[in-house]
């Protein structure tokens, strides 16, 4: 096995792209991420994409994707594992760099989900849920995640407004992203007396609907140097890679207020890279929805079950508390491009670590988690970066 | 879901279709080739007895294509009395009395229709279980 790193990264700003199709924001964000590695030579392309099939009755996507941005006679796949399918790429690309299969691999999160109507997107997320026992129900992704906060908030007697943090947070960070989707800081107020979606989840507890694309170049960190002469802001390594699944319908979950696949996906984590919760200078997790952020929390160990909304309300989640997250606007304010997302947040953790996240940086950014969740938490993939 | 899965899928959204595990006796809801708790082989089939109560719940106002027609409406996770969770919509229901803990119980109710000539689904949903009047 080789080390592996990060030698360029590539972003879209996200948002309504109506004007570009999804050839052209994955190409912008490998072009960027090519451009930044100073190679046009490639092994191997592998996208991660959860909904090119039913919104744009395009497959094929990687080879597609790879023809456009001028990349032939290369390895091409598309990796899809719901909203984790970002992350999941990056690990396939991770694995076949480490095992030497390939030298250098680009690894493109890309979704376009503004093409369709709104009730024709919500019907393409509900397919990461059992689609004969969860979505001919009726129910929708925003539905099963209601669903686990209204019980969170039964079972361990939470306010209405506890959940306000992760979103107050997420703003006033995706404020300082030009990438960002939303950069306006929402108040409290704003929070309260937004309209509902699914009981409990308001719009100000969930993640938007949109398009982008992010990339990154891996290389085995033996040969990063080659890439990174010049101004080149240096190469950042993979120091974990780890992924872990539950049940994909939440109702056959053996407790759904915990996020099993969270916990071991990063207990791996935490194991390969020798490094503890309290070395974590930040953790991009996966804020889809506000009772996201604190389920993850409590299972990659930073707060007790039923406790993780307290990280909000004591503002520990900041940028200058004891675990920021959501640190460039997260999920909530830079938006949710669904199989694009994992990506974002791996080239959002790079910028961090390189100290090239502007207003949004995090003082002495050392190690950065990201953790991204496919479904109501089956699929969850954990990556550890360091300089 | 296609006419293939709804002709699969009938005793199970007609008649809370499941098994039991001959190993660790565990109710499963829907039958599975492998048990999810002990992973042995699952086993013989075993109609629920559709009685159940409201784990969690929520009322949806934006729904997917296909459900249009009925939205407002309100999804719960029923834990059966067997012990499998299932998710389903609620109905006779006014929103006011819907609550965790809730004792409901199965009915045949239609899901969704796919447009003016195309099937009729039905399927399971769940209402409050009515104490006798005196």
């Amino acid at each position: 096995m080789r080390e592996v790193s990060i030698v360029g990264i590539g972003q879209l700003p996200v948002g309504e792209h109506w004007d570009l199709s999804i050839r052209h924001i994955a190409h912008h964000a490998i072009a960027e991420a090519l451009a930044e590695a100073g190679t046009g030579q490639v092994d191997a392309l592998f996208v991660g994409n959860m909904l090119s099939g039913s919104l744009l009755s395009q497959e094929h996507l990687a080879t597609l994707i790879a023809d456009f941005s001028g990349l032939r006679n290369v390895e091409a796949a598309k990796i899809e594992s719901a909203c984790a399918s970002g992350a999941s790429a990056l690990r396939i690309g991770h694995m076949a760099v480490a095992s030497g299969m390939h030298d250098v691999v680009v690894v493109c999160g890309v979704e376009k989900m503004t093409d369709t109507t709104g009730e024709g997107t919500t019907a393409g997320l509900a397919t990461a849920a059992d689609a004969e026992y969860e979505a001919a129900h009726g129910v929708s992704f925003v539905g099963l995640n209601a669903l686990i906060m209204q019980r969170y908030m039964y079972e361990f007697d939470v306010p209405v407004d506890a959940f306000a943090g992760f979103s107050i947070n997420a703003h006033r960070n995706g404020a300082r992203n030009a990438n960002a989707m939303f950069q306006k800081p929402i108040s409290l107020d704003t929070y309260l007396n937004a309209p509902m979606i699914a009981t409990p989840i308001n719009m100000m507890d969930s993640s938007p609907v949109c398009d982008g694309a992010a990339a990154a170049v891996l290389v085995a960190s033996e040969q990063a140097g080659q890439y990174t002469s010049g101004h080149h802001p240096g190469a950042v390594q993979i120091l974990a890679s780890a992924s872990a699944n539950d049940t994909v319908a939440l109702h056959d979950r053996r407790d759904p207020l915990f996020l099993e696949a969270a916990y071991v996906s990063s207990q791996k984590a935490y194991m390969q890279s020798g490094v503890t919760p309290a070395d974590i200078s930040f953790f991009e997790l996966h804020d889809a929805f506000t009772i996201m952020s604190a389920l993850s929390l409590e299972a990659t160990g930073y707060a007790r079950r039923g406790e993780g909304w307290h990280l909000a309300a004591d503002d520990a989640i900041s940028p200058e508390g004891r675990i920021p997250i959501s640190t460039l606007g997260g999920l909530k304010s830079r938006g949710h491009p669904v199989g694009a997302t994992g990506m974002y947040q791996i080239v959002e953790t790079v910028q961090q670590l390189r100290g090239e996240a502007g207003q949004g940086q995090i003082a002495n950014a050392s190690v950065g988690m990201a953790q991204n969740i496919g479904g109501s938490g089956a699929t969850i993939v954990t990556h550890i970066l360091g300089g | 879901m296609s006419i293939a899965s709804l002709w699969r899928t009938r005793q199970q959204r007609y008649s809370l279709q499941g098994e039991t595990c001959p190993d660790c006796h565990q109710a499963i809801f829907p039958p599975r080739d492998v048990c999810p708790y002990c992973s042995e082989a699952a086993g013989p089939l075993h109609t629920m007895s559709g009685r159940g109560e409201v784990y969690s719940y929520t009322k949806m106002f934006n729904v997917p294509d296909g459900f249009l027609a009925q939205r407002p409406y309100t999804v719960a996770l029923v834990k059966l009395e067997e012990g499998p969770m299932v998710t389903a919509q609620l109905t006779d229901i006014s929103d006011e009395e819907v609550e965790i803990g809730m004792p409901v119980e199965m009915v045949t109710r239609k899901l969704r229709e796919e447009g003016d000539s195309g099937e009729i689904v039905y399927g399971y949903k769940f209402r409050p279980v009515f104490a006798a009047a005196d």
